[in-house]
């Protein structure tokens, strides 16, 4: 089992609290990029692209062995993308679908001002890549 | 004393940017250094004025009711027109046709001139390096019509390869659609012996000019083109707003594209008759205010000279592909300086566009990451994007120094 790092709400917030300046937030989100494991070209295909991004984005969702919990793998053509596919995958890893649903991420991202490092352009695509992972949450419960 | 200001420059850039409001504001914490002209120019004072006294004191619909207000809207609507062909050199008023931008100009073309003239088998020549504004219009009538589309390549320094045309004209050919310039690369191209060896074929030229307007004085006579397509929000002027230019003939003889108000002479109930030139293509109300303040914008390019800022964009250019040689991996795009408006698009070995653009961004520059709108273009170089810095008038020396500085600053944290 690949191991994703993982990053809790309190550390993302510490980190962004620290880092003010947008240039050093993107250089933040492009070291959580480089902290991800490849992903296998396999993986690099139509049904695992997140539609509506400017870069190339894949989000590619596994079950843990006892299958109780999921993890996230994903990867961009872009380094500040990649960057943001990380901060996700690190936050929702190893949860259960139901831990995911109810997570509360646009809350969190208004309290670190995530929407002055992004752009209007790139926050739809950013909001694509979180609805896909809830609708993949929401399909792995249906599925249980 | 500005960088910019030590140079041989016939811009007086203090007294010009001074003109421009919105340059003088800081992003992120760094003053604006705006370098997106090439998707949309700023507007001066000059024009925000003119926008502005439409609104407060003369507007109301043109060409319809017989009320004063009416009436002075539609003397300053017509007035703009003949700015308009002033500026394009058309010899007459019904020539020049207002439009929402060059997109509808050309779609205008493609379908009304198209619809009349095109057949299974006949031809429609385009260019590589054609914005999708000017190639997907086509690829529909082509589709509608049974023509075929047909693409002058590009060498390998983002020109025109020219001495393919020969080989690519033929009866078959009944219309080239070519840029004056490119978005992209920048290149200016050989309108003029484009359109004369088109017309030897018999073919018809039509000329997408949105890039080469803002930059270059233009003569739609000296390039004999049949049509031409600008837009005034790349030139200083409003957004919502271009030009048609087509040679008297060929609008006569075509139908109209839109239907609807002002464009008819008589309707019945299943029947109508067109109006005259220029009504024929402007139907419904069309953006009246913009095209009012467009004058505006015209005289103010006029009063600086479009060879002087042709000139000082080129020297910009120059001065940004100097500081960019020695930038491990970056690759600029296109043509030396001077066979070029002031356009550098550059991609970086590894390095996606895209967080160069949202990188720089946090510096205060602006510029455009992405296909920008010619994804065959980019395919011809077999990438998918590129990172595009694009100057106008008011832009300095300083501005393309902070610029590569940005850039560089970006790479070091991307490489």
């Amino acid at each position: 089992m690949t191991d994703i790092p993982t990053l809790t709400a309190a550390e993302l917030v510490e980190e962004f609290e620290f880092y003010d300046d947008p240039m050093d937030r993107f250089q933040f989100l492009i070291e959580l990029g480089r902290q991800m494991p490849p992903l296998d070209d396999a993986y690099k295909v139509e049904a695992f692209r997140v539609q509506g991004c400017q870069s190339q984005v894949w989000l590619v969702p596994q079950a843990s062995k006892d299958g109780g919990q999921l993890y996230f793998l994903g990867d961009s053509d872009a380094q500040i993308v990649k960057g943001l596919v990380a901060l996700l995958a690190m936050l929702l890893s190893y949860k259960t679908s139901e831990e995911i649903l109810a997570y509360d991420l646009e809350s969190l991202f208004d309290q670190i001002g995530l929407a002055q490092t992004i752009t209007p352009s790139r926050a739809n695509g950013f909001y694509n890549m979180v609805q896909r992972i809830r609708d993949l949450a929401a399909a792995a419960k249906n599925n249980a | 004393m500005t960088v910019a200001s030590q140079h041989a420059d016939k811009l007086d850039l203090d007294a010009i940017r001074a003109d421009f409001p919105i340059l003088h504001q800081e992003v992120h914490g760094k003053p604006l250094v705006y370098l997106d002209n090439a998707a949309s120019s700023q507007k001066p004072q000059q024009v925000i004025d003119a926008l502005r006294e439409v609104d407060e004191r003369f507007y109301a619909n043109v060409h319809r009711g017989g009320h004063q207000l009416s009436n002075e809207s539609t003397s300053m609507y017509e007035e703009s027109r003949e700015a308009a062909q002033r500026f394009l050199g058309a010899k007459s008023k019904n020539e020049v046709i207002f439009t929402y931008g060059t997109t509808s100009a050309i779609n205008t073309v493609a379908h009304a001139w198209g619809s009349a003239n095109l057949a299974p088998g006949d031809e429609i020549l385009v260019t590589e390096m054609e914005h999708h504004s000017n190639l997907v219009p086509w690829q529909q009538i082509a589709q509608l019509t049974g023509a075929k589309i047909k693409a002058l390549p590009i060498t390998g320094d983002g020109l025109l390869a020219m001495d393919e045309l020969p080989g690519l004209l033929s009866e078959r050919t009944k219309m080239v659609a070519v840029s004056a310039a490119s978005n992209v690369l920048g290149t200016i191209n050989p309108v003029t012996e484009i359109v004369r060896q088109a017309h030897e074929v018999g073919a018809v030229v039509s000329v997408d000019a949105a890039q080469a307007a803002p930059h270059k004085p233009i003569d739609v006579v000296a390039w004999d083109a049949d049509f031409v397509a600008l837009s005034a929000h790349k030139m200083v002027g409003p957004s919502g707003l271009g030009i048609l230019y087509g040679k008297q003939a060929l609008l006569e003889a075509m139908p109209p594209f839109l239907g609807g108000g002002s464009m008819i002479n008589t309707v019945t109930i299943d029947s109508f008759t067109p109006a005259l030139l220029p009504a024929k293509f402007e139907a419904g109300t069309p953006p009246i205010t913009a095209a009012i303040a467009f004058k505006a914008a015209i005289e103010y390019l006029e009063n600086i000279g479009l060879d002087n800022i042709l000139a000082h964009e080129q020297m910009l250019a120059e001065y940004a592909h100097q500081l960019l040689a020695d930038v491990p991996g970056l690759r600029i795009l296109g043509p030396a300086p001077h066979q070029k408006a002031g356009i550098v698009s550059f991609t970086v070995d590894g390095i996606s566009p895209n967080d160069i653009g949202m990188m720089i961004d946090t510096a205060g520059v602006a510029i455009r990451a992405g296909h920008h709108c010619a994804m065959p273009l980019h395919a011809r170089y077999g990438i998918a994007s590129s990172a595009r810095a694009s100057f106008y008038l008011y832009n300095t020396r300083e501005e393309v120094e902070i610029f590569v500085a940005a850039v560089r600053k970006a790479l070091t944290i991307l490489s």
